[in-house]
């Protein structure tokens, strides 16, 4: 037990005291570790994208017996749903700054319609492919990819769920942002890898 | 909370929630300095289990024959040997020295994320014991070595699942999960939580080190991770991606893991070369000579780091173009390095000498990294490394890195900051007795193995031509003097800690912000942040290193 401080004298000093004697992680901090942690993990889909090449470039059989190609059409559509979500987050986040929280919460449920729709498509597509996770190399690649992109989707509408129960607690925004700066970050990245993964796989055949 | 009351904070329970003698390090606790503490304790116990199976394999190899242990044995022994003594004693006594010091030479009161430091750190226990299970699993440990190259890593004879493959795998994958957490805390600390005063050129080199050596982590580990999960996937889900029978590309796996793990080497040297620029002012009274080149040089390191990972892969059919660009940016290495070198032995050059046992360490440690870098050089050659390529002269010019380097490194700063840590000082003679026998087995052990090496003994073989004999024996003799050396270090360190002599704050004199407080420093480390005025290497100088040195003993000092 610290002794408590004699000088105790400013307009709140216990709470400073308490303050002081605990370890905190300041908000501007976790956004920093948090954009560290994306940098990060974008190395495993870059690794992912590399062997995807080298395989595409080098492979005898690269596609399964019987398996010609990916149908673009709906997974187009998918693609225009997820980047357009990268604007509905953003303008949420607006009405949060602007402290409009029925408009914060509009946009942010639409966002995750967007994203859920994103997964349903998804799992829509998988169900119809005629190849599976051990089909070769091209099979392998095509499942870890998406399956892989398709977890972070997920994880991302996870963290907009539990940020939008958050909102219905009082006073919930009004010590920072970290959490909705987190999970928007987090959902323009799971965009952009989608871009180059969509590019990689569907566009380039 | 407004209305909480002073008598009410007097019964708060103390600010760490824990007890303050040694049970504090046993539990869960988020202040940086026990959890540096845990980590050091932690990875020593795997150091010894590491250490065991070493003289097994050098008990097999003092004979010809292999008539020690069976060989599937063997090659669990030095796959164990390997991933322990790299992913449980390296790198996290390396984490445990940073995580003490890093907060303390910043001028911080902990980590950035404390929760997450203590989270990352009991993951090692775990991974830990996930690893060790392996052994008892049917088939036993894995034995593809610690590179787990595939096809070998693929072989599942017993059929099961849940083999030792797959739970090293599992382990390494927590591992790198566990690092990657470690990393952000470095890089985030470093970057957000310097005090007042503390700019880039004013950090100890050890910080710069540090900070070098988790980008790495960051940058490199995920590559590792990807091609982790590939080859579970191919051992567990019936995947081929590095199966060449239905198209995969083994070389890839061997891609994927040296881009990580030959820059891993730099996260396990860069904190020694910062080990090292803390000890040698210290004890030759002189200021860090180019401190700013020295400083610098960490990062450049890291950044060819990132574009070397090839000269490992020389002999797996890589086209002679790639072989002569990664020859090239391999030796570029050594550049940077080299500065280092030369501005440590100009540090120590006409300096006040004092022979302490961290010192010695420091010193034995640099002569060893030296002749580790001239082989070094060697195999980055491609002539050179296509003949001795997977014989011991690798073995042998790692072992100078890793142990010669790097594991007398580690004794130097645990000798360093012993008193800072325990509050208690060591005794000089077990410690000198120590050095002695670190140093004459560490070379005994390892450089054998260049001229067994250059006379085209392979590695991973528990028998051998007789030819080899006479330098084998002397290794194994050199490596049992390395078991026993550790006996006057546990006794030295235990007995030491319970009843050595009180240290003072600054028992060596030394200038940092971590001579500034208590020994061992208060939960909190510094009453009142310090504010930091100039260099961290002034000795002989007349400069002050903190403008408020008298408001930072802490409330509670103990010395």
């Amino acid at each position: 037990m610290q002794p408590v401080n004699s000088s105790v004298d400013s307009a709140n000093p216990i709470l400073e005291v308490v303050h002081e004697a605990s370890h905190h992680e300041h908000s501007d901090n976790r956004l920093f570790g948090f954009i560290v942690f994306l940098l990060s993990e974008s190395v495993i889909f870059l690794s992912f994208f590399a062997a995807y090449i080298v395989y595409k470039t080098t492979s005898l059989n690269w596609l399964p017996v019987g398996v010609t190609g990916l149908e673009i059409k709906e997974p187009t559509i998918n693609t225009i749903i997820l980047v357009s979500s990268s604007f509905t987050i953003y303008i949420a986040e607006k009405f949060l700054h602007k402290k409009q929280l029925w408009g914060f919460r509009a946009f942010w449920l639409l966002t995750i319609a967007m994203g859920s729709y994103f997964l349903y498509g998804q799992a829509v597509e998988w169900s119809g492919l005629a190849f599976g996770f051990g089909d070769g190399v091209f099979g392998g690649s095509f499942y870890l990819l998406t399956g892989f992109h398709g977890l972070h989707v997920f994880t991302g509408v996870l963290l907009q769920l539990i940020m939008l129960v958050r909102s219905f607690f009082p006073n919930e925004y009004d010590k920072g942002l970290y959490g909705i700066e987190a999970t928007s970050l987090f959902w323009h990245f799971v965009d952009v890898i989608w871009i180059a993964l969509f590019t990689l796989i569907y566009v380039w055949q | 909370m407004a209305n909480i009351s002073i008598d009410a904070i007097a019964d708060l329970p103390p600010q760490s929630e824990q007890p303050e003698d040694w049970r504090r390090f046993f539990g869960f606790s988020t202040d940086h300095k026990v959890i540096g503490i845990q980590y050091i304790v932690t990875s020593f116990i795997f150091f010894l289990i590491g250490g065991v199976l070493a003289m097994v394999i050098r008990g097999e190899l003092i004979t010809p024959e292999s008539d020690l242990v069976d060989r599937a044995v063997y090659n669990s022994m030095f796959t164990m040997h390997g991933t322990i003594m790299l992913f449980l004693w390296t790198f996290p006594v390396l984490l445990g020295i940073s995580n003490y010091l890093v907060p303390l030479m910043i001028g911080a009161r902990d980590m950035a994320f404390p929760r997450l430091n203590a989270i990352a750190f009991w993951m090692v226990p775990v991974f830990g014991i996930i690893l060790m299970a392996s052994f008892f699993v049917p088939g036993g440990s894995a034995q593809s070595g610690w590179w787990a190259y595939p096809p070998v890593s693929l072989q599942n004879p017993t059929g099961n699942i849940v083999n030792g493959q797959f739970l090293w795998l599992l382990a390494v994958a927590i591992s790198g999960v566990a690092s990657i957490m470690g990393a952000i805390n470095f890089v985030t600390t470093i970057f957000r939580m310097r005090t007042t005063g503390m700019t880039w050129f004013r950090m100890p080199v050890f910080v710069w080190t540090v900070l070098a050596a988790q980008i790495i982590q960051l940058f490199g580990l995920p590559a590792l991770t990807a091609g982790a999960v590939m080859l579970l996937s191919d051992l567990t889900f019936g995947t081929s991606f590095f199966d060449p029978a239905k198209g995969g590309d083994p070389v890839l796996f061997q891609h994927f893991f040296w881009f990580y793990s030959h820059p891993a080497v730099y996260v396990i040297i860069l904190p020694v070369f910062g080990i090292f620029s803390e000890i040698f002012p210290v004890y030759a009274r002189k200021p860090l000579f180019g401190y700013k080149v020295v400083a610098v040089s960490s990062l450049i390191i890291t950044g060819l780091s990132a574009v070397v990972w090839v000269h490992h892969m020389f002999a797996s059919g890589t086209p002679s173009w790639m072989r002569m660009l990664f020859m090239a940016t391999t030796m570029l290495i050594s550049v940077p390095t080299g500065i280092k070198v030369f501005a440590w032995v100009a540090t120590i050059w006409g300096g006040k000498i004092k022979l302490t046992t961290a010192m010695l360490f420091s010193l034995g440690a640099l002569v060893m990294f030296v002749f580790a870098g001239i082989t070094g050089i060697m195999l980055a050659a491609v002539p050179v490394d296509i003949h001795v390529n997977n014989t011991y002269f690798v073995v042998g010019h790692f072992h100078y890195v890793i142990y010669g380097a790097t594991v007398l490194g580690i004794y130097a700063a645990l000798y360093h900051w012993f008193p800072k840590m325990t509050g208690r000082m060591y005794s000089e003679g077990l410690g000198k007795l120590h050095f002695i026998l670190t140093f004459i087995g560490t070379n005994a052990c390892f450089f054998p193995m260049h001229p067994l090496g250059l006379q085209g003994m392979p590695r991973r073989v528990a028998s051998y031509d007789p030819e080899f004999a006479f330098w084998n024996v002397i290794a194994s003799l050199g490596g049992f003097l390395l078991g026993v050396s550790t006996i006057p270090f546990i006794l030295n360190m235990v007995s030491s800690w319970v009843q050595g002599e009180k240290a003072p704050k600054n028992p060596w004199r030394a200038i940092g912000l971590e001579w500034l407080v208590s020994s061992p420093p208060s939960h909190e480390n510094f009453e009142e942040l310090p504010i930091v005025i100039s260099e961290p290497y002034g000795y002989g100088k007349d400069e002050p290193l903190v403008s408020n040195p008298d408001k930072l003993e802490v409330a509670h000092a103990t010395s």
